[in-house]
């Protein structure tokens, strides 16, 4: 294993696509009470280098829209190139009406599952959220189309770390306070355990405060980037090599 | 030197099992809620079972974006056929379709694995039955997908099938009622599930059943663990 070849040529539309060049870790996406919450950090990897470190993984798509991207940049960058021209369409039609998160969610899965038709997949694991009209949306695509919606969604490191913290801690009624305490909670553990994450994070947020089904206030707001405190000062990292003799 | 090997595969597993079960007036047809991959859940909580006409229901396991691509095709097809003939497709009819929608990407296939329930013409419950590629066969019951090699079995037990190799061709349609053979297909799914990682319907995972008869459709949720 480690071997990263590219797929035999008959069936390759462009061999240099199948393989990752600088990457973005987790996202990982819940729904609140009055709306959703994603987070991601701002790292990404050159291969095993950390080398770049201020990297805006979380956009705003349109007026309902949330976006977190986690996979190859450069992929991202031309799902962005994609949804600005969906949303420009839908802007000029000027009728009043707008994609909603399903709209663009859906629209992200065909684009993700015809490029892998082609063999020329955009190497990303993308989450998507939002509300319209005081419903909220929250799903996920992956590179080959894969899809689904809940109430917490995470991509990458953040299937296996986060998501075990989000399926025990996670209800229907978190406020503000507790979504972002739930989130942090989960970066946290990724900053320790995964060696792509960067503790630099920002967190986007889409709210909407209703009193019985009408909507007086809507709003996105992305976070500046922050770090979360971590502790190393365990007694075994001091001396790490103090077991190392009578280990195997 | 090592032989080259690809890194990417187009193709995933997204587990799931699903069951149908013809009767005389019904049709019931399960399938779990759970999408996985790997050894991750992605979401407890997916539907595999979709509704293509009044009297036609497909539940497929495999590979969810083409499960879903294949979903999305044969409801367009239905809704033209509609616009055309002004009315709608017989299960019958439906379950031909998807035979040569398989098997029209033979060579790129769509890792589906499908089981089409519904009522026929003279509102007989029908169940046809599918590999990746559009071979299918009208049977009584039938289940694909991770959990059917042990469900299968169970049926062929339970639903005695008559011989296919009989004179004259005897109906697969079981004499059971409608309420004894959605029992039948929750035993089924909790024995299933006792043993298939990918099938499961503890935990807040679920059985999906929807049941097809001369009144209508209907769709439950069941939780095996707290019924």
């Amino acid at each position: 294993m480690g071997y990263k070849f590219v797929i035999l040529r008959p069936y390759c539309a462009s061999p240099l696509t199948m393989v990752p060049y600088v990457t973005g870790t987790s996202v990982i996406g819940i729904k609140y009470k009055d709306g959703i919450l994603i987070a991601a950090d701002m790292g990404g990897s050159y291969g095993s280098t950390l080398r770049y470190k201020s990297i805006e993984r979380l956009k705003a798509i349109g007026k309902h829209s949330l976006l977190g991207a986690s996979g190859e940049i450069s992929d991202f960058q031309e799902l962005l190139r994609y949804l600005d021209e969906l949303i420009l369409y839908d802007n000029m039609w000027d009728d009043g009406n707008s994609l909603g998160p399903k709209e663009v969610h859906s629209y992200l899965t065909r684009v993700m599952y015809n490029r892998r038709n082609k063999f020329n997949p955009l190497w990303n694991s993308v989450v998507l959220g939002g509300v319209k009209n005081g419903q909220k949306y929250l799903g996920m695509v992956n590179m080959i189309g894969v899809h689904y919606q809940d109430n917490h969604v995470a991509t990458g490191f953040g299937n296996h770390l986060a998501v075990p913290i989000l399926r025990d801690e996670w209800r229907e009624d978190l406020s503000f306070e507790e979504g972002i305490k739930l989130l942090e909670k989960c970066m946290r553990v990724l900053i320790y355990r995964d060696r792509s994450a960067v503790n630099k994070l920002q967190v986007v947020e889409e709210w909407v405060v209703q009193s019985i089904a009408k909507i007086t206030e809507e709003g996105v707001s992305i976070s500046p980037p922050y770090s979360l405190k971590t502790f190393w000062e365990f007694s075994a990292f001091k001396n790490p090599t103090a077991g190392a003799a009578g280990s195997w | 030197m090592t032989k080259q090997q690809a890194n990417w595969s187009p193709y995933d597993f997204n587990g799931g099992t699903c069951v149908a079960v013809a009767g005389a007036d019904y049709c019931v047809i399960a399938a779990d809620t759970r999408m996985s991959t790997g050894y991750n859940i992605l979401t407890r909580d997916y539907s595999k079972i979709c509704k293509l006409a009044d009297k036609s229901f497909l539940a497929s396991s495999g590979f969810q974006a083409d499960v879903r691509a294949l979903q999305k095709h044969l409801e367009a097809r239905h809704l033209i056929y509609q616009h055309q003939h002004n009315k709608q497709m017989s299960c019958p009819a439906m379950a031909q379709l998807l035979s040569n929608t398989l098997y029209y990407k033979r060579f790129f296939p769509y890792y589906a694995f499908n089981v089409l329930g519904g009522l026929d013409n003279e509102g007989k419950g029908c169940v046809f039955t599918y590999d990746a590629v559009g071979s299918y066969e009208k049977v009584g019951y039938s289940s694909q997908g991770s959990g059917a090699k042990l469900i299968m079995p169970f049926l062929d037990n339970q639903l005695k099938a008559p011989s296919p190799l009989l004179l004259p061709a005897r109906d697969a349609v079981t004499p059971l009622s409608e309420p004894e053979a959605i029992d039948l297909v929750k035993t089924a799914f909790a024995s299933a599930t006792e043993r298939d990682i990918y099938t499961v319907s503890v935990n807040g995972d679920k059985l999906e059943i929807v049941v097809l008869n001369s009144e209508g459709m209907r769709r439950e949720y069941m939780d095996l663990r707290k019924d």
